[in-house]
């Protein structure tokens, strides 16, 4: 296979997969430690979905109030609904100050307040007093552009400091070695349709999530989650992936996300009575609960009859209350995609949305230092020498069943640090590399081949339709065992026709036909196990809300799905405990008790 | 007399029209086409799109055309909400985000081909690497010679933070610089408005101390000076940026420094 496809081979001491919010900031700093750090990327870093992030980014300057990071800490923990590792939640909400301040001394034009300071904007599930006390002004913001904002000067710094960028470069596979270390990945560059072996002491994936896993979904085109894809073929373990955010206010029809900032800011969701619905659900954060419980209570109006629109399928939510200067100062870019995609002049019409699938809580399991681990001869935290991961792709866990809004972008920051961080502590620039297990390379050609000359009968967009429609009717807000079973026979009927995946365009260069394929054999994986996940826990937790176990079961459920899955289309789960502890004394274990907005 | 030819693969052929079944609301779409490694000259290829299955944008219709009809028709496209930048294009004329571009707005049938004055690599997909080098070029990272404070963010007042409004915001489509008559002419070495724009939003960002220097650095016959305020690129960009406005703003600068 090798002699069929000829390979450039590269030689670096950190290879970083993927160049959103996460790898664009682990790559600068890897650069700035000193190690020979190369980015690939399968599109230019500013096309990252990191760019599409709205709201802002959570830290607790306490820039608009009293604020800490212990308030910031139990917020995360309720909202993660005890699923998060309270080691790892310290660690985001005290480095997420530093962070922060770390992104305006880059250049994030972040909005001011009267005194010049960041602005910071209320966020659903952001309290004071550890959930006493009002809501917390948290969310940093640059306008409602804070991710676009936030990557562009990411990419700034990172040509500041020398990482070498290797662009719409496609990654196939881990290259593992025997002992299961990994040593490269071998990638695709889709201009001129060469491979290359990208050798490194440490490959980070920070690739993102698998949105596109689902029919309608605020996720990019290209969230394909290619490194979990690329995990779940060497062999290893992803992590909760039964946890699947539907974000309140996607575009009814379009699925463009519209941020939780507006109801920051002080818009309202109402039914097809006018009634301010949430009212009823969070009595006390009203539109501002966390993100499940608004996503579940819209369902619920909408199942009971009180949607809007001709077929009562969706809710408005409103602004035309809000000061005009207020919004076109604030709330731009939202206006701009409303007009655009529902048509809807914000300061005159309320905004017809929809729950919709935005974030993957679950991932590559890590610990707070962004290290990939595996469970091995009974050690749930058996670190995987060689790779890391980071972003959305992994789980390290600090938002357990739950995300808060505005945790993703700090997520992103703190953990692309903490990986850089590691990586100057126990690499050494310039050591040498082991040899390149043969066969691993040759298993990453071979399926490439096999891929690129798939003749049956099926071209990828239909396999892919029936994954992305499978997954939104039998995976959704709301479950059940019996849609849970019938959904995991269909995702996996669905995987059992992947040998008949037709590959029209056989060419190397921008071949975008098998770029699609490889996604979807991506995509599949996690499908999968999230559906075989999902229909394995028994209980209530964040977002996955099952009906036939309405409440949440601490005492058997209290732990991390792990899931492995082989070529056959089988799927194996075990667990992982809960980290009951916390990094430091500063602060206690925060235990579970009832989750009520 | 001396003769010019043009390259050899820049005639346009004639090239496959695919047959349709569909409904009566239908639109047909006149598409770009170039392979690479066929050693083959580029050529149009037409397809009928039944609007009544395919969302309003004309991202939506190139999905529906690859999805549906030729799985082989090469794009760009992420986000499909206008923020990433990668489906730049030239739709009926006129440079702009396929995905924020909608049917319904052009008449007649769509003619599509890529960001014009780009090498191809193939159909829809631009060559990039020049422009993004240009972005490279003028240094898009805060410069600044005092120390920042350790512990809190660097002040900004708002009136200073409003003068970034309007240029943070570009999203590097390339739609404005490829739709430039000097920058056609000039683009080696003429920086184009989208970079200028660019480099303007670190010169007036109050935090950034190395106006001086990157003014300097523009200071040439041509990387600023090619621009003869055409104005294509303001009536082009896709997010209602005034690039023209900022490379006024950058020679006025240049005069006011030397008075």
């Amino acid at each position: 296979m090798t002699s069929a496809y000829p390979y450039t081979e590269h030689k670096f001491d950190v290879v970083v997969v993927g160049a959103g919010g996460s790898g664009l900031r682990a790559a600068m700093g890897c650069a700035e430690a000193g190690l020979n750090t190369a980015c690939i990327s399968k599109v230019f870093p500013t096309r990252s979905h990191t760019v599409a992030a709205q709201g802002g980014i959570s830290a607790s300057l306490g820039n608009m109030g009293r604020d800490n990071w212990k308030w910031h800490m139990f917020d995360t923990v309720k909202g993660s609904d005890w699923l998060g590792d309270q080691d790892a939640i310290e660690h985001l909400v005290r480095d997420a100050v530093p962070a922060v301040l770390e992104l305006e001394h880059f250049g994030v034009p972040f909005s001011r307040t009267e005194e010049g300071k960041i602005y910071q904007r209320a966020f659903g599930g952001m309290t004071t007093e550890f959930g006493e006390g009002a809501a917390a002004q948290r969310t940093c913001a640059a306008a409602d552009r804070t991710g676009h904002a936030m990557l562009h000067t990411l990419y700034g710094q990172s040509l500041k400091h020398d990482t070498h960028f290797f662009i719409e470069y496609f990654a196939l596979d881990l290259i593992m070695d025997d002992e299961g270390k990994c040593q490269g990945v071998l990638a695709w560059d889709l201009t001129d349709g060469t491979l290359h072996l990208f050798r490194a002491q440490m490959v980070i994936l920070a690739t993102g999530g698998y949105g596109r896993a689902y029919f309608s979904c605020t996720s990019a085109h290209t969230c394909t989650g290619d490194g979990g894809g690329m995990v779940l073929r060497a062999g290893l373990p992803v992590q909760d992936m039964e946890f699947v955010q539907f974000h309140p206010t996607g575009i009814y029809g379009a699925g463009c996300l519209i941020t939780e900032g507006v109801r920051g800011e002080g818009g309202i969701l109402r039914n097809s009575e006018g009634e301010r619905f949430m009212e009823r659900y969070a009595p006390s954060a009203k539109d501002l609960a966390s993100r499940d419980v608004v996503s579940r209570s819209m369902t619920m109006e909408i199942r009971e009859g009180r949607g809007v629109g001709k077929e009562n399928d969706h809710i408005f939510l409103h602004l035309e209350h809000l000061d005009a200067d207020m919004i076109a100062e604030r709330l731009p870019g939202i206006s701009e995609s409303a007009k655009i995609f529902a048509g809807v002049d914000v300061n005159k019409e309320p905004i017809p949305v929809l729950p919709t699938v935005h974030y993957n809580m679950g991932g590559i399991q890590t610990n707070y230092r962004a290290e990939v681990l595996t469970l091995k001869d009974g050690n749930p935290d058996d670190i995987v020498p060689g790779l890391m991961a980071i972003g959305e792709a992994a789980c390290v866990s600090v938002h357990g069943a739950n995300r808060l809004g505005s945790n993703s972008l700090i997520d992103l920051v703190v953990f692309g640090r903490s990986a850089a961080a590691q990586c100057a502590e126990i690499l050494k620039p310039g050591a040498n590399l082991p040899d390149v297990n043969q066969a691993s390379l040759d298993k990453a050609l071979a399926r490439f081949d096999q891929f690129r000359h798939a003749d049956g009968d099926t071209p990828t967009a239909v396999i892919r339709d029936k994954m992305q429609r499978t997954m939104q009717s039998n995976c959704a807000v709301f479950r059940t065992a019996e849609v849970l079973a019938e959904g995991k026979t269909e995702i996996d009927e669905v995987y059992k026709t992947m040998p008949s995946l037709k590959v029209s365009d056989r060419s190397m260069t921008w071949n975008s036909d098998l770029v699609e394929a490889l996604e979807l054999d991506n995509l599949i994986r996690q499908a999968v196990v999230t559906m075989h996940s999902a229909e394995n826990r028994k209980e209530s937790r964040g977002a996955h809300a099952h009906e036939d176990y309405a409440d949440r079961d601490d005492e058997n459920w209290m732990k991390h799905t792990l899931s492995w899955f082989d070529e056959s289309g089988e799927v194996t789960i075990d667990y992982r405990p809960v980290h009951d502890y916390t990094l430091s004394e500063e602060i206690e274990y925060i235990k579970p008790k009832a989750r009520v907005y | 007399m001396v003769e010019f030819n043009l390259p050899a693969n820049s005639r346009i052929g004639q090239g496959k029209s695919h047959p349709y079944s569909g409904g009566s609301n239908s639109k047909t779409f006149k598409v770009y086409r170039y392979e690479p490694e066929s050693g083959e000259n580029p050529r149009w290829d037409t397809y009928t799109v039944d609007l009544d299955d395919c969302g309003p944008m004309i991202l939506d219709a190139l999905i529906a055309i690859k999805d549906k009809i030729d799985p082989t028709l090469t794009f760009r496209r992420s986000c499909r909400e206008g923020i990433c930048g990668s489906c730049a294009m030239n739709i009926d004329g006129t440079n702009t985000l396929a995905c924020t571009k909608a049917i319904e707005e052009v008449s007649g049938d769509v003619t599509i081909s890529p960001l014009p004055h780009l090498e191809v690599v193939k159909d829809l997909v631009g060559d990039l690497t020049h422009f993004y080098a240009q972005y490279a070029s003028i240094e898009p990272w805060m410069q600044t010679k005092t120390p920042a404070p350790p512990d809190r963010e660097r002040l900004q007042a708002r009136d200073d933070r409003v003068k970034i409004d309007g240029l943070y915001e570009c999203i590097l489509c390339a739609c404005c610089s490829t739709s430039c008559p000097s920058y056609w002419w000039n683009g080696d070495r003429y920086l184009g408005p989208s970079v200028l724009l660019q480099a303007y939003r670190w010169v007036i960002d109050s935090r950034d101390e190395a106006t001086g220097e990157r003014l300097d650095k523009l200071e040439d016959p041509f990387k600023l000076y090619r621009c003869h305020t055409i104005m294509n690129c303001s009536k082009t960009c896709p997010k209602g940026l005034n690039p023209a406005r900022a490379i006024a703003e950058l020679k006025k600068m240049m005069v006011e420094r030397k008075l």
